[in-house]
Formats: structure tokens, C-alpha cells, sequence
């Protein structure tokens, strides 16, 4: 071709200024671009790129120890291994999973059961709480996917005789019954975090680092005693399984304090391993269950019309002819026991007289001054489920009401109500708040009776140890108070013709008022029904345990009464 | 107005093609250097890409090598030999992508391979990348320029007959490519400014009704997530939102090599192939970008120079259309990855992972080698 054609055809400089223009504009339009995500974007995209990469995880923190009074550990947490999957990271190494194939821990099959349906899922529990020699030969494995991560379980070394009162926790150690769930915000400590790089199927990548060091949970020290705790236990079990009965509590208080220093109910169950394990068989009775305390709140109503005046210690009533119509219906005593004064009526458990005396008091004195004991009402222990009892508030009592309360029918109250009642007479009339902490200082109470009255009782009470229906609560050495009540089951309403609530309260040492226990034995079917039969005997067992151990003084030896017979025939309702 | 570069041929690049030792294998030393630095940035850049792999760093480097060597082979061969075989060339791409469309192999849905039995599968669609500029250049070589309009209308049915084939795969972001690298030589040989007005007009009026009478499901989603991606950012948006929050948390100078946790940790797919440019942006930041743009933008100009140098109106065309269809390459690409462009499946030229591109595109520029070397010494007398 010649010159002169290719000058016609070139391609003119102007197309040329053209391209580069159009190139110059392309390239501030990329550069603007880049320069607006890497520069002006640049603090928000690193933020969602940090959302979807950084991942954090708790770290578990240290539960709180749970001791009793004296230091011994009743709920410890240890540290365990559980391992964790990934599931769409399994999936993919699925030719691994056979190096677990003979695993006991976690086996081929198991991976295979935990990953079916899931396969999305990047989260999957596959055993939890292992010690962590269990756990390390699965991890030995380095089968990618799985993970572990440190964990606490609760152990609880005194067992199912603590169990009622501690409670325990869930798998994820939060407190699900007992203290372990009233205390668990104190307890459970604060969670740590710790950061780590995850790639978009949730595979840990890189560099875990501590974000925040857990905070280990406060311990906590109870007024539980876990030496009397276990005596209490081993003679309410034994009592239960002699009488046959359907269960039973114990309550022991302090009375000076209103720390509880023991409290067992049966059933009972073990709470390291609560498999197959009947609900009932969880409830913290003493505290749960509501019952009617018959004849163990007759000293409340003659507490009450001392303190109206109205009666002396020297008083007398007329129990003849051992019984008494109220509105149609018939009270009777076992027997006629004709005139007889303020002690023998506790000693001897009349029913008459003890009408008698509510029915000269104001309809509105005796409810009003049973209500004062903390009856229809928590006792400050804050137990979960805790119950308040009944006492219900009425315009006007009727006759046959107020005489059916004054021997413990149409109130209902739980065991350790009844405890905290007869502490305000083993505490020269002081009302405390019962507790389960152990306290440095006493808790503030309040005078609710005159504290004369109140000893005065106390040793009415004692009367009906050495010589009314409780015999058989008598500790040998020291001097005991306490009264005897048996009562007629109440269900859906009515009450059943042949199921029993045995019980006793009792104050020891008299001369120098300070335990008070409360037994509760439900349902007894053998050897009798009679409080002063089946709980009395309870009582001293324990009783004979406790009191040396807490370093009271036994009394002067005095002759004990040979005749024990007196006792449970005497006592009625 | 139109001036002859001819003119121009100074005694100094003379001086130079004599004085270079690369010259004497007909290499052209910048463009060479350009290219190698580029290659070599790309396989570094890959080799974070892909976690540290070494295999497929080798690999990758193994197809760069075979790419130089297609290079230093076609740099040998005289431009008019391109030229004379350029029908046949198109002709063949012609027929292997009527026969990906009988009996192509299929991938992600898409029929765009075809198997030599015993041999590799590639993708007839890239041979015509070089195939189609070439064939219009070859056109206009003896024709009378600017380009009358029959003229015109017969290089838009050798542009659009391959690109159609393409689009039927489908790919039509390749099949875009190719049309466009028609269109340039077009453009380069002097098509009236009233017809790419009109061009472009129609374009317009044609998109939206494309969008919805002729688009694919898949392509129309594209264009759909492109215009919000936040629409559907699990599934459809996914990409360009990943890469976008790769590219800005790496800042200005980036997190470091090896340090990019979005485009690494599995979030961005596509992360060594289309997508790698995410990679780069988030490891070496705004720096990075910047030395590739300037290795880019290296490689055009000096296209350019090469064209403008050129001695005759194939040479000259189709010198620019490689080089400007580089550059698209390389703008469509991180105006997709930085959601600029709707997504099209167009590699980072001689940075994304893959075979037959980088050998396409180092092919093409073992031609323009060529060009740049077999130059008549015209001694011009005026």
C-alpha cells in the first residue's frame, strides 16, 4: 500500500485524546470508588467485617462454694470439659469421624445422631460436663469440628441430707430449687468473654484472647449445722421407715439467732445423680408443706388470754364433764379430768379447757395474737416455694371457730413457722426472723409477748414433758419443754379417717431456753399415730445428739420419772 | 486534523529498538518489564488469596510462564502474517463456539466449555477475544477511513455474529467483552460521532427492554442485585456485599499480607478467581489498588504508544483494541468487585486465578510485541 493511503486512513489524534480521555475518566471513576470504601467507608465496613469475623464466648465463672457454719463444703463447683460441634464443619471430614469409631465418649454414631438434620447448624452439644481426661481422648482424635470448652458442675458432698436445702443447679449451672436458685445471682459470678477469629462456617481460626476475666460467684456460709443436719436426717429416716409413714420433717432453730441450724425432710434425694427421682421427693417440706398444728398451738392460746389478763398462771378450769357443746358440736378430752389448772391443761392436752379459755377471750384476740407469731405469713427465710400457711381473716369469729383454732384446726402452718413460734417463748417473747445464713449479729426481733409470759410457758412446757403426754421427748441430763400434737390428715376438704400428721415441738434446755426443734412425721402406719408416740421419740434422739455438740451444759442430774406410761394414751389431738 | 504517526518515527526509537537487547527477540522492554512486575504482583497477591496454597500458586505461575512463552513465540512472527491469517482465525473461533453450543461441556449452568478429548477444556469465548478485534482490523486495513456506513454495518455483523454465540451460552458479560473489543476497532477507525449517538441511544432504549423481554433469570437478578444489593444479602447480594466490606475494613494501607480476614476466612466467595481484587483491597488497602491501577494503566499507555507508532491500519487497530480491551478488562472487573458494575464473570487481568484468560491476554500482547518490533525503517524524506 502506499504512503498517501495510510495518511487518509490513520486514525485521527483527536480518537486518540478521545480513548485517553475516556481512560482518564474510567480511572478517577475506579479511583474515587476505591479511594470511598478504603478511606470514607472505611470505619463502617471494618466494623461489619469485625461483626461477622469476631466472635466472642462466655467464659464460665466460678459458683460460689456453699458452706455450713463450720466451714464444711456442702455445694462445690469443678471444673469440666464439654464438647461441642460444628456441624457443617463435621460434614465435611466425615471419613474422620471413624478415628471415634470405639470412643465411649463420643462415638462415630453419635456424631452421625447429633449432625443428622442439622447439617447447617454450626452449633451442636455433643457430651457435656466430662471430666476432662474423658474429653481428651476424644480430642486426642483431632477430628475438625469438634470443640470443647471449660464448664463448672456442682457437686454436693453432704448429699441428699442437704439436698432440700440447697437445692441444685441445671446443666448450664444456674440454681433451679433450694438456695442455689434464691442465691444464684450472688452465687453464679459474672461471665467472661473471650474474643476469637472465626472464618464464615464457624471454624475457630486464630488467636483466642481473654476479653474479660470471669468474676468468680460470692460463697456463701448457711446457719446449717451439717453435723446436727446429718443426726436430724439419720433419725427422721429412721423414724419414717420404722412408723411406715409417707414422710416427715424436722426443723432445729436457734432461737437466740433465728438461724436454722438443721432442716431434713423425707423423701429426700440425692442430688448428684437425680435420675428417676419423684417430684415430692424434691419439695423442702419443712418450708413447702402446709399443715394443721393442733394440739402444738394450744400454749399459744393460753399465751394469749395471759396476756389479755384474762388468765394466771394459778388460774384453774372446769373440764367437767369432759366435754363441751359449741354450736351443735361436741369437744371432747380422752377423758373427764374434772377441775384442773393452767399447766395440766397443757400437760393433759384438753381440749375443753383449752375452748374454754379461747371462748372467754375477745372473737378477734386469739386470731390477731396467732398472727403476731408470724402465722399467714413468710418467715423471712426466702425460700423458694416457701409457704405461707393459713390464717384466714374474718369480720366476725364465730364460737366454733375460735375453738377449733384454739386447739390448732382452721390454721395451717408449716413446720418451720411452728419453730419460729415456739422461739418467741424459748426467746423471753422476741420475734425473729428465721434465716438459713449464718449471721455474725443476732437479728433484730420483736417483743411480741411479755417476756414473763413467755418463761412461764416454757415451763408449763416442760410439765408436759416430765409429766404430761410428751414423755418420751425427755432427754437424759437435760431439761426439755415441748408439747405433742397429732392431727387428722385434711384432703381436698374433709378430713381422711385414718391418715395422721404426728408431731412435736420442743425447747431445750428449759432452765436456759435456746434450741427449738419442730418434728413433723406424715402419714405414721406402724406402732401408732400419736405425736408423742411417733415424733416425740424423734425429737430426743436428735436432741441427745445436738445438745452436747453444741456445748450446752447438761442440768444436774435429776431422777427421771420411772413412769414413761403416762405419756402418749394421755395425750389427745 | 489527521496527521501520520509515520511522520513521527523519530531516529530515537530507532536508537533504542537498536540499543535494547530484548529488542533482538523482538521485546519490547517496558511493556515486558510492565507485565512481568504485574504477573509476579498478581501470584503474590493469589498466594494470600488462597490461603498459602503452593499448588496453586505453581500452577498459576506454571500457566504465566506458558503465557510468556506463547508471548515470545507470537512476538517473533511479523504483524502482516496476523493479518493474513485473521479471517481464518475468526473463522475457527467461529466454529468452535458453534460447537460449545452443540456440544459443549457444562458448568454452574452454563455451557461454555469444550473438551478436547485427552487434552484440557477452554473456553472457545476467549480465542475470540483476540479472534474478533483482529478480524475488524483486517477489515478496515484496506478500506477507505473514516468508515462508510456499509463498511460499518459489516463490521458489526463480523462483531455481533461470535458475540451473539457467546451471549447464547450464555455469558453475557463475555459476550459484552468481545463486542466491545469489536466496537473499539470501530471506534479507532473512525466511526462518525452521529452513529455512536445513535449507538448509544438505542442502547438506551434496548436495555430495559432486554432487562425484561431477553435476560436470563440469572442475568436479570444480576442487574437486579447490582442496583440493591442489600435487597437479598444472604443470597444474590452476598458477593458485592462481602467484597465491599473487604475492600473498606483494609483501609489505606491495608491490614497486611496474609491478614485479611474477610476475603480469607471463607466470607467471600470467589475470592482467588473473579473476586480477587476484594483480596488485595482488604490486605494491601487503598496503596495497593493504587500500584496496580498504575501497573494498569503502565501496560495501556504504552499499548497506545505502540499504536500510535504503528505502521499500518491493522497493526494500528488492532494494537489499540487489545490495549483499551485490557483496560476494560481490568475496569469492569474492579467496577463490579467494588459494586460499581453489575456482577459479570470477568477476571482481574493476569491477577485472578485461571488458565485460559492469562494466556489469551499475553497472547494478545505478544502480538502488540510484535507490532512494537517489526517495524519498516522508513527513512522519511519531507
Amino acid at each position: 500500500m502506499s504512503q498517501q493511503q495510510l495518511t487518509i486512513k490513520t486514525p485521527s489524534v483527536a480518537r486518540l485524546w478521545f480513548v485517553l480521555g475516556v481512560l482518564g475518566v474510567m480511572l478517577l471513576l475506579l479511583a474515587f470508588r476505591a479511594f470511598d470504601l478504603h478511606v470514607l467507608q472505611h470505619e463502617f465496613l471494618a466494623n461489619q467485617g469485625e461483626k461477622r469475623n469476631l466472635r466472642s464466648e462466655p467464659l464460665a465463672a466460678h459458683r460460689g462454694v456453699i458452706y455450713d457454719r463450720t466451714g464444711s463444703p456442702l455445694a462445690v463447683s469443678t471444673p469440666v470439659t464439654t464438647l461441642w460441634g460444628n456441624p457443617s464443619e463435621l460434614v465435611e471430614h466425615r471419613q474422620e469421624w471413624q478415628r471415634l469409631r470405639h470412643n465411649k465418649v463420643v462415638s462415630e454414631a453419635k456424631i452421625a445422631d447429633m449432625v443428622r438434620g442439622r447439617e447447617n447448624k454450626k452449633f451442636v452439644y455433643l457430651a457435656r460436663g466430662l471430666a476432662p481426661l474423658q474429653a481428651q481422648s476424644v480430642l486426642a482424635e483431632g477430628v475438625p469440628g469438634i470443640y470443647s470448652r471449660t464448664e463448672y458442675r456442682r457437686y454436693y458432698p453432704a448429699g441428699e441430707v442437704t439436698s432440700h436445702v440447697i437445692g441444685f443447679t441445671n446443666i448450664d449451672d444456674q440454681g433451679q430449687e433450694g438456695l442455689e436458685l434464691a442465691l444464684n445471682d450472688s452465687l453464679k459470678g459474672v461471665e467472661g468473654r473471650r474474643k476469637y477469629v472465626r472464618d464464615n462456617r464457624n471454624r475457630v481460626i486464630q488467636g483466642i484472647e481473654v476479653d474479660k476475666e470471669a468474676r468468680p460467684g460470692t460463697d456463701v456460709t448457711l446457719s446449717i449445722d451439717l453435723r446436727l443436719q446429718y443426726i436430724a436426717y439419720r433419725e427422721l429416716l429412721a423414724a419414717v421407715k420404722k412408723s411406715k409413714a409417707a414422710g416427715g420433717s424436722v426443723v432445729v432453730l436457734d432461737a437466740h439467732t433465728g438461724e436454722i441450724l438443721a432442716m431434713v425432710n423425707q423423701p429426700s434425694f440425692n442430688p448428684n445423680n437425680r435420675e428417676g427421682v419423684q417430684v415430692g421427693a424434691l419439695r423442702n417440706r419443712a418450708v413447702t408443706d402446709m399443715f394443721e398444728p393442733g394440739s402444738t398451738i394450744k400454749p399459744l392460746t393460753i399465751a394469749a388470754a395471759m396476756e389479755e389478763g384474762l388468765l394466771k398462771a394459778s388460774s384453774t378450769v372446769d373440764t367437767t364433764p369432759g366435754t363441751l357443746k359449741v354450736a351443735n358440736k361436741l369437744i371432747r378430752d380422752a377423758r373427764n379430768y374434772g377441775v384442773i389448772d393452767i399447766p395440766t391443761i397443757l400437760a393433759k392436752s384438753s381440749n375443753v379447757a383449752t375452748t374454754k379459755v379461747a371462748l372467754i377471750m375477745d372473737d378477734q384476740a386469739l386470731p390477731a395474737f396467732m398472727r403476731r407469731f408470724g402465722f399467714g405469713a413468710t418467715t423471712g427465710v426466702a425460700f423458694p416455694g416457701e409457704a405461707k400457711g393459713s390464717l384466714p381473716y374474718r369480720q366476725h369469729w364465730r364460737e366454733i371457730e375460735r375453738a377449733t383454732l384454739s386447739y390448732g384446726y382452721g390454721v395451717s402452718v408449716t413446720a418451720l413457722q411452728l419453730a419460729r413460734a415456739y422461739g418467741v417463748l424459748a426467746n423471753n417473747g422476741n420475734l425473729l426472723p428465721a434465716t438459713l445464713i449464718k449471721q455474725e449479729q443476732p437479728l433484730v426481733g420483736e417483743q411480741i409477748i411479755d417476756a414473763e409470759h413467755a418463761n412461764d410457758m416454757v415451763r408449763m412446757l416442760e410439765g408436759v414433758v416430765n409429766e404430761g403426754t410428751a414423755s418420751r421427748a425427755r432427754v437424759p441430763g437435760y431439761r426439755i419443754a415441748g408439747k405433742t400434737g397429732t392431727v387428722r390428715k385434711l384432703t381436698n376438704g374433709s378430713y381422711e379417717e385414718d391418715k395422721y400428721l404426728a408431731m412435736f415441738a420442743g425447747i431445750a434446755p428449759a432452765e436456759n431456753p435456746r434450741i427449738v426443734t419442730v418434728v413433723v412425721v406424715d402419714e405414721p402406719k406402724e406402732g401408732g399415730y400419736y405425736g408423742g408416740l411417733v415424733a416425740a421419740p424423734v425429737f430426743a434422739h436428735i436432741m441427745s445428739g445436738v445438745l452436747p455438740m453444741l456445748n450446752i451444759e447438761p442440768h444436774a442430774p435429776e431422777p427421771i420419772y420411772a413412769s414413761s406410761e403416762v405419756s402418749a394414751q394421755g395425750g389427745q389431738l | 486534523m489527521q496527521r501520520e504517526y509515520l511522520h513521527q518515527l523519530p531516529g530515537q526509537s530507532l536508537k533504542a529498538s537498536n540499543s535494547s537487547f530484548l529488542a533482538r527477540f523482538h521485546l519490547d522492554t517496558p511493556l515486558l518489564l510492565n507485565l512481568l512486575v504485574l504477573a509476579s504482583f498478581g501470584l503474590f497477591v493469589l498466594y494470600s488469596a488462597t490461603n498459602g496454597s503452593y499448588d496453586a500458586v505453581a500452577t498459576q505461575a506454571t500457566r504465566v510462564g506458558i503465557g510468556f512463552t506463547v508471548l515470545l513465540i507470537l512476538a517473533q512472527i511479523p504483524p502482516r502474517v496476523f493479518r493474513f491469517w485473521a479471517p481464518a482465525l475468526y473463522s475457527f473461533a467461529l466454529v468452535l463456539l458453534l460447537l460449545v453450543l452443540l456440544v459443549g461441556t457444562q458448568k454452574k449452568g452454563a455451557q461454555r466449555w469444550l473438551t478436547i478429548p485427552g487434552l484440557a477444556q477452554f473456553q472457545p469465548a476467549e480465542l475470540a477475544k483476540v479472534a474478533v478485534p483482529a478480524m475488524v482490523a483486517w477489515y478496515f486495513h484496506e478500506r477507505q477511513l473514516p468508515a462508510r456506513l456499509r463498511d460499518v454495518c459489516l463490521a458489526l455483523v463480523i462483531t455481533c455474529t461470535p458475540a451473539a454465540f457467546i451471549a447464547l451460552q450464555p455469558d453475557l458479560g463475555t459476550a459484552l467483552l468481545v463486542a466491545i473489543s469489536g466496537l473499539i476497532v470501530l471506534f479507532m477507525a473512525g466511526l462518525s460521532w452521529r452513529l455512536i449517538a445513535l449507538t448509544i441511544t438505542t442502547t438506551a432504549i434496548a436495555a430495559p427492554l432486554a432487562y425484561f423481554f431477553a435476560m436470563h433469570d440469572y442475568q436479570r437478578r444480576r442487574v437486579d442485585t447490582f442496583f440493591n444489593p442489600e435487597a437479598d444479602p444472604l443470597g444474590a447480594g452476598w458477593n458485592i456485599i462481602q467484597s465491599k466490606t473487604a475492600i473498606g475494613s483494609g483501609g489505606l494501607s491495608g491490614k497486611g499480607w496474609f491478614n485479611g480476614t474477610q476475603s480469607r476466612l471463607d466470607f467471600l466467595p470467589e475470592s482467588s478467581t473473579d473476586f480477587i481484587f476484594a483480596v488485595l483491597g482488604e490486605e494491601l488497602g487503598f496503596l495497593g489498588f493504587s500500584i496496580l491501577i498504575a501497573l494498569y494503566l503502565g501496560i495501556v499507555l504504552r499499548c497506545l504508544l505502540i499504536s500510535y507508532q504503528a505502521q499500518d491500519n491493522f497493526a494500528r487497530l488492532l494494537s489499540a483494541a487489545l490495549g483499551l480491551t485490557f483496560f476494560v478488562y481490568v475496569v469492569v472487573n474492579i467496577g463490579m468487585v467494588t459494586g460499581l458494575l453489575p456482577v459479570v464473570g470477568v477476571p482481574l487481568p493476569l491477577v485472578s486465578y485461571g488458565g485460559t484468560s492469562i494466556i489469551t491476554l499475553l497472547a494478545g500482547f505478544g502480538i502488540l510485541m510484535s507490532i512494537k518490533t517489526h517495524r519498516k525503517m522508513h527513512i522519511h524524506s519531507s
